[in-house]
């Protein structure tokens, strides 16, 4: 079993803190939702935690299983077992996505272990039937061109081909209709088990219909301020987040604006 | 005012070259002609970069003796990398200025298709040759440097491909340069005639560590009525050369030169790659990948120029720049009058590695006629770091994923390099210069 631990971190973006002392532990084999109101800096907990250039961390600690992950570069943190599924991933020309999942899965095999090409087209070839996705994608380049619905499916692609310790879903569900949701979804759960973690952030209930999270966390302001199971996601979804701003005498600030 | 320049070879020198090599007397009438407008006319003037101090006359020798190619086993193993041994049916290499090795398939001789180098074609095809060489698409008399490359013209190839002709396999030909003292005044000239089709592929290649000539290379592509020309070309010349490189096509109607151009010389150089579309339905792609380094200048000028109406230019290319080399990029889409329903699209993109390289994209489009598509994109800029970070993010170490943006941003020549070994050639020299 592996787990992630973050502690009282804070986080700034050009000076200014969004993340302010939030504490979240996650073991493998678990599944977290994040859930909460725009600009309360759930993408921001996901992109510190890979390392995204933009964001600076002032405070806390970052673990997996006692590895100083703030230490890390970003490659060396995905080395590690994180993977974020990102709301924006790069579009990159010239280079295939055939070749990119591959130098992806040799970086983290030694040197004349690599992936024979045989078995890796083998297991890229089943992932994509399992995601419905068409067997072109392969080749073609990295993000390049691709549909919203398509990019999201891809991110799920690499997650199931690189099989990371620990998966971030930077709202993995925004902007996918309900067909490309459930496609989405079943790679995820495809995942779950031994040995997986993963952490949802998404700002509807929707996503977890179809992944039934074991823990479900509240945001507000840059900190977590309510867990509980997976009701908790439905009390949500049917009133909203008032009740919770009330009973924690939260007041409204101003929300800051969350990056991509 | 016109400067008088100190030329390397005199007349008599010009003439006496001509005469040891047979010449008949229109090449040789061309040749005097030429060293004479050569002492007169002024330099080119390639836009935003200033040459005036760079040496384009002088030069060690203006031939050197190489030894021929009894087999191919004999080449070096860089040479060897570049051709399919086994699998190359048509094949000329030229040894700086000797013709060392030349093969043919006894299928394409059969149905009268020419490839055989330059000065063998004056001799033996004159009549074609004569039709063809520096009248249509490149002149004589435009500048000092075309009359300096006419009068000493030692080298190049001639390819002529008969009407209805299609050429299946790729002809496929490789300049070495090994003698440091070597000058290359290549003239290749391709004619594709009515409804022909063929796919030329050309490396320039130094294996010296220095140069001291002049490269002063023009090539010509003529494509006939309904012809196609497929022009590939990788070129890796040394330091120490001054290029001036000059590929011009000119398509007639419903023609259509694909041009994929991987200009990769250490070399100070001048590219010029202009496209006449002169029939009606004439179609250019113009591709071409460039990486500078070191304290190398350079000048690409890419030019479309529409003359026949509903005719097609698409212009791409894309720059690497390192260190501290300084290059600029020009992009021209030109449509004269009278050439309606034509398109003209261009993209340029420059990709700066270091803090001292100079990268300069200046696309022009310059219309005449109103009933036209038109269009441009230009960018010069560093590798994004979201895009680093991204390709990071999946484990790839940040050296590695430069290497990835890097090549797939060169990749639209890579994957357009019509023979195998070529392409691997080249994607092997970008390794070699980007790292």
């Amino acid at each position: 079993m592996s787990t992630l631990v973050i502690k009282d971190l804070h986080v700034s973006i050009e000076d200014k803190e969004i993340l302010k002392g939030l504490n979240l532990t996650i073991n493998t084999n678990e599944v977290h939702a994040i859930m909460g109101p725009n600009g309360t800096g759930k993408s921001t907990l996901a992109s510190a935690i890979m390392g995204h250039p933009k964001y600076e961390v002032t405070q806390g600690t970052i673990e997996i299983d006692g590895e100083n992950v703030l230490e890390m570069e970003v490659d060396e943190r995905a080395k590690a077992g994180l993977f974020l599924a990102m709301q924006y991933p790069s579009e990159i020309s010239g280079v295939t996505n055939a070749d990119f999942i591959r130098s992806a899965i040799n970086a983290r095999r030694e040197e004349g272990d690599e992936i024979s090409l045989m078995k890796f087209i083998r297991e890229l070839d089943k992932t994509m039937d399992f995601l419905e996705m068409d067997q072109d994608m392969a080749q073609r380049y990295l993000n390049e061109g691709f549909s919203g619905g398509e990019k999201k499916r891809n991110e799920i692609l690499q997650l199931m081909m690189i099989k990371p310790k620990f998966a971030i879903l930077d709202e993995i569900d925004s902007g996918l209709d309900i067909d490309a949701l459930k496609v989405v979804a079943k790679g995820i759960n495809e995942m779950r088990g031994e040995g997986f973690g993963c952490i949802a952030i998404t700002h509807y209930q929707r996503l977890l219909n179809y992944i039934t999270p074991d823990h479900v966390h509240v945001m507000m302001q840059g900190r977590v301020v309510k867990s509980g199971g997976p009701e908790l996601a439905q009390r949500l979804e049917a009133e909203g987040y008032d009740w919770i701003k009330k009973e924690l005498g939260i007041e409204d600030t101003d929300a800051v604006t969350e990056e991509a | 005012m016109t400067v008088e320049t100190k030329l390397a070879l005199s007349a008599t020198e010009v003439n006496s070259f001509s005469e040891s090599n047979n010449e008949p007397a229109w090449f040789a009438s061309l040749r005097a002609a030429a060293i004479a407008k050569a002492a007169e006319l002024p330099m080119p003037t390639p836009d935003k970069t200033n040459i005036t101090k760079w040496n384009f006359t002088e030069f060690p020798q203006h031939t050197v003796e190489s030894a021929p190619f009894n087999s191919l086993e004999d080449l070096s193993a860089e040479v060897k990398e570049i051709i399919d041994i086994e699998g190359q049916e048509n094949l000329y290499i030229q040894r700086n200025n000797t013709p060392a090795f030349l093969k043919i398939s006894e299928d394409l001789k059969a149905q009268g298709v020419i490839f055989t180098d330059i000065l063998t074609a004056v001799r033996e095809h004159g009549e074609l040759v004569q039709k063809y060489f520096m009248t249509d698409a490149v002149k004589v008399d435009e500048h000092k440097l075309t009359a300096y490359h006419a009068a000493l013209v030692n080298g190049g190839v001639f390819v002529y491909v008969p009407q209805n002709v299609v050429v299946e396999k790729p002809l496929q030909v490789v300049f070495l340069n090994d003698n440091p003292d070597a000058s290359l005044f290549n003239h290749v000239l391709v004619v594709a005639d009515r409804n022909s089709d063929v796919t030329y592929v050309e490396t320039y290649v130094s294996t010296v560590e220095e140069a001291k000539g002049q490269a002063n290379l023009i090539e010509e592509v003529i494509v006939l009525d309904n012809a196609k020309v497929t022009f590939g070309a990788v070129d890796v010349l040394a330091k120490g050369f001054t290029t001036y490189v000059n590929r011009r096509g000119s398509i007639k109607r419903d023609g259509k030169i694909d041009w994929a151009l991987g200009l990769m010389n250490d070399s100070d150089t001048i590219s010029e790659n202009i496209t006449h579309l002169i029939g009606d339905g004439s179609l250019a792609n113009t591709k071409t990948v460039v990486v500078g380094r070191g304290e190398q200048k350079q000048n690409f000028t890419t030019e479309v120029r529409h003359w026949g109406k509903n005719s097609e230019g698409y212009i791409l290319k894309h720059g690497v720049m390192k260190d501290a080399a300084q290059t600029i990029f020009n992009g021209i889409g030109k449509i004269e009058h009278g050439a309606t329903k034509s398109n003209a699209q261009q993209e340029s993109r420059v990709l700066m590695l270091s803090e001292q390289a100079r990268g300069d994209a200046n696309p022009m489009l310059l219309i005449d006629e109103d009933d036209v598509m038109a269009g441009h994109a230009a960018s010069v800029g560093r590798v994004d770091p979201l895009q680093l970070y991204y390709l990071m993010s999946r484990g790839i170490s940040k050296a590695e994923a430069e290497r990835l943006v890097i090549h797939g941003f060169l990749a639209p020549v890579v994957q357009n390099l019509p023979i195998e070994s070529v392409k691997n050639q080249l994607t092997k020299v970008i390794e070699g210069k980007v790292r």
